[in-house]
């Protein structure tokens, strides 16, 4: 472990995103994410980026939006309030198909709500706060080793598919710290994108233009169809293409008689609760959705043939838990726990779940 | 203490420099080849207010990074006693600064160990470093991180302004393990049987 640094989870996001090739960050600080824009403030200028701290999260989205049809390795961050007011923003990106990273440290809501940590945003990151037919790929760390690795892998995939990329964390994986091996940094070339409006490369006749308006109904449907067939080659590249690695984790599932699942930190605290259960007789096993959007539904569905029951925990009154439900589709029972508000679960009373379900007498 | 993993509590008020200390521990703890993690307590604090942080080595991969029940808490000032002293794990301990909390009736099913911090840290001139002379302490009574390694490590863990306080810093990891090493602590129930009048 001798090249690791101890590091924060928001500073490894924002390492990561400068050794992805990312030159240019626009955003507005808020807990418990503030860490992130101070470290890009010191960074980016030593890598001759522009870091630029806008008037208002929705302005900070915007310039995204405009360096990434530039052609830039572009990135926002924020926490949940921030976020809500990025969708618009975010909309127009995924309409326009234009690449980029946008981070949410995610706190208790609805609201200002507190700065505390919270996983209640699943349903907005993972549906879309914005208006109209998009998807957002939704990635979730568990680790600051994972903060750094995603946020890498984020830019290559919001390039790959043109799609803006999320980053969905929590405030304890920003400000906690652990050792962090950085990866190897990126070679970018903005001409390797003939679309953008900042390319030098030839283009194929005429000019490049980055728009989301189709006054022409055929026309918008036509684009429509085209970001859905789009989002169906994602979706199978996760599932069982070359992304299918960074779909889903899972943990001692082979003989699972209750499957617990869970993303981000709470699942590191399901590893633990799995342990004490197998310690204790009790065959747990672990699901741990690395990828929200996609959602790795198939694993879920093959594992309802074999395992007795779900039990879904989340920081929130329960989000997650639907899309569990609707890959199990009804063969099996699914439970919920939550706790929310910024509390988050102990192992204790997780297990004391876990206990009432598996030996309800 | 166990062998494998060291889950610890610190907490103190806000400016004792309990984020640093517990920094300092997961620092040498990853420089000694150990898993750690370092999670601080966030809240809307105050100068003045209370600190706290969690930290675990481990020779294992760390699942949970978070606490319920630490192996060692390491408290600063009274409020932290009163907050963390009904989780530490029995037969784990209590490292305390006696400086500025005093003896009470404590669980009798830890191990207590009272440190003067404060008072050395001050003879050394220096208050803020009273979290050093615990970061000395501990390094004492832990299986897993080396006095070594904390040596070698501290001077370069300073924040880049601080670096001309490096000698008092290792001075005041000094005083904290060498009252440890030579049994200066008091210890165990005795401090109890004190309390008690025994």
């Amino acid at each position: 472990m001798a090249d690791k640094v101890l590091m924060k989870g928001n500073e490894a996001i924002g390492e990561a995103a400068v050794l992805a090739g990312c030159r240019y960050y626009f955003g507005y600080p808020i807990t418990p994410q503030s860490e992130l824009p101070a470290y890009l403030a010191r960074r980016l200028p030593e890598v001759e980026g522009v870091f630029l701290q806008a008037e208002s999260e929705i302005a900070a989205i915007n310039m995204v939006y405009g360096a990434a049809s530039a052609g830039a390795r572009v990135m926002t961050s924020s926490s949940s309030p921030g976020v809500s007011l990025k969708q618009e923003g975010i909309s127009y990106i995924a309409g326009a198909e234009m690449p980029c990273v946008i981070v949410n440290v995610v706190r208790g809501g609805p609201g200002l709500g507190n700065i505390s940590p919270a996983q209640s945003d699943y349903w907005q990151a993972t549906r879309g706060g914005g208006h109209g037919d998009y998807r957002t790929l939704v990635l979730a760390p568990n680790s600051v080793q994972e903060m750094a690795d995603m946020t890498r892998h984020a830019f290559e995939l919001a390039d790959r598919f043109r799609n803006p990329v999320l980053v969905l964390s929590d405030g304890i994986l920003g400000q906690m710290m652990e050792p962090v091996l950085l990866p190897e940094p990126a070679t970018y070339d903005i001409n390797q994108k003939p679309w953008a409006l900042g390319t030098t490369a030839p283009r194929k006749g005429g000019r490049n233009l980055c728009s989301t308006i189709f006054l022409d109904v055929e026309l918008l449907e036509e684009h429509n169809w085209h970001l859905y067939q789009k989002y169906q080659v994602i979706t199978d590249e996760f599932a069982k293409g070359s992304l299918k690695h960074m779909a889903v984790e899972t943990h001692e599932v082979e003989d699972a008689e209750i499957v617990l699942v869970g993303y981000g930190i709470i699942s590191r605290i399901l590893k633990t609760v799995v342990e004490k259960c197998r310690k204790r007789g009790i065959k747990a096993g672990l699901v741990r959705p690395k990828c929200l959007w996609p959602f790795p539904s198939q694993v879920l569905a093959d594992l309802a043939a074999k395992t007795k029951q779900f039990l879904v925990v989340e920081m929130s009154c329960g989000q997650m838990v639907e899309d569990v439900k609707l890959a199990v589709d009804g063969k099996k029972p699914v439970y919920f726990f939550g706790r929310t508000g910024g509390t988050v679960p102990s192992d204790f009373e997780i297990l004391n779940e876990v206990d009432k379900l598996v030996r309800p007498d | 203490m166990s062998a494998e993993v060291e889950r610890i509590i610190l907490a103190g008020f806000g400016g004792q420099g309990i984020l640093f200390l517990g920094k300092v521990l997961a620092e040498v703890g990853m420089r000694c080849g150990k898993h750690v993690s370092w999670i601080p307590s966030y809240g809307p604090e105050m100068r003045g207010g209370t600190a706290n942080c969690t930290v675990i080595i481990s020779e294992h991969p760390i699942a949970s990074p978070l606490v319920t029940v630490p192996d060692t808490v390491i408290a600063m000032n009274r409020p932290s006693v009163a907050k963390f002293n009904v989780r530490i794990k029995a037969g784990g301990m209590l490292m305390y600064n006696s400086s500025l909390i005093e003896r009470q009736e404590f669980r009798d099913d830890i191990r207590l160990v009272e440190i003067p911090a404060s008072e050395i840290a001050d003879e050394l001139g220096n208050a803020r470093v009273a979290n050093l002379v615990m970061a000395g302490a501990y390094a004492k009574f832990s299986k897993l991180v080396t006095y070594d390694e904390m040596v070698k490590a501290l001077p370069n863990l300073l924040p880049a302004g601080k670096k001309e306080l490096a000698e008092v810093n290792l001075a005041a990891f000094e005083r904290g393990y060498q009252f440890v090493k030579e049994k200066k602590y008091m210890f165990g129930r005795y401090v109890y049987s004190v309390f008690k009048g025994l």
